[in-house]
């Protein structure tokens, strides 16, 4: 476990930089997230997925799968890759401060 | 990380359920790490992209021991059909969508969908057998010159 520094607030993260505790999270530090990784904005549609992630992790204990995602959050799931381009699991999950999602789908 | 799996390119050769589904979601889930992920149809491997097969894809009872039921049982009528439903129930309660729907799903992933030039000749089909989702028919060397640089995954 390490800490990183969002939005100037240290949180806990894993080796592979997603939160520890979701509930730290801020919609600050995932715009400075977004930014480390290459997206300059963070549009409607990347929040509706962001925000959609959050919801589901918290009400269900584990994020959505991508199969999920396009089903129900209204981004389907070509455009869930147009908006993370480093896929789903690894990109929006981290950027949403949730843990990578256990599914293997 | 350093050693980071950048490009994978799984090829389908089998034409049974349990022959499919590992290939294709070893294929969606590069593209959730983000990777660069291509499918490559070959030999019986080309039912799970052909428009017809596609919805009717079975689950082997015979020469299976992993069934655990006597080969001679495994081979009377409907056995196959039964284990199929049986499986096909699983998956959906585990949110594993039908093969028609996750080869839709990973195309829309931006995975590359290819069927393999020689066999299709062999089975005397063409691009209008198979899904919308199939890109393109190519050849083995098509093949490499696509994997280049990527992992090679033989299933």
């Amino acid at each position: 476990m390490t800490t990183a520094t969002y939005a100037g607030v240290p949180v806990e993260v894993n080796a592979e930089g997603f939160f520890e505790h979701p509930d730290q999270w801020t919609r600050e530090m995932a715009v400075e997230m977004a930014a480390a990784d290459g997206l300059t904005e963070l549009t409607d549609k990347h929040w509706t997925v962001i925000d959609f992630m959050r919801k589901e992790f918290f009400e269900k204990g584990t994020g959505p799968t991508v199969r999920i995602l396009g089903k129900t959050s209204g981004v389907t799931v070509k455009e869930l890759y147009e908006l993370f381009p480093k896929g789903p699991a690894k990109m929006a999950a981290r950027i949403a401060g949730i843990p990578k999602p256990k599914g293997c789908i | 990380m350093g050693d980071r799996i950048e490009k994978v390119s799984v090829i389908i050769s089998k034409g049974s359920l349990e022959g499919i589904y590992p290939g294709l979601i070893m294929a969606n889930g590069a593209r959730a790490e983000g990777m660069e992920a291509n499918l490559f149809f070959t030999f019986f491997g080309l039912d799970a992209i052909h428009r017809k097969r596609i919805e009717h894809i079975k689950v082997a009872t015979v020469g299976n021991p992993a069934m655990h039921i006597p080969t001679l049982l495994g081979g009377l009528p409907g056995m196959s059909a039964l284990a199929t439903h049986m499986m096909n129930k699983k998956m959906d309660e585990l949110d594993i969508p039908p093969i028609d729907e996750f080869i839709e799903m990973i195309s829309d992933t931006g995975a590359g969908i290819y069927a393999c030039k020689a066999s299709v000749d062999m089975f005397g089909l063409s691009q209008d057998d198979f899904v919308p989702q199939l890109q393109d028919i190519i050849t083995v060397g098509d093949f490499y010159e696509l994997a280049a640089g990527g992992q090679i995954i033989f299933t």
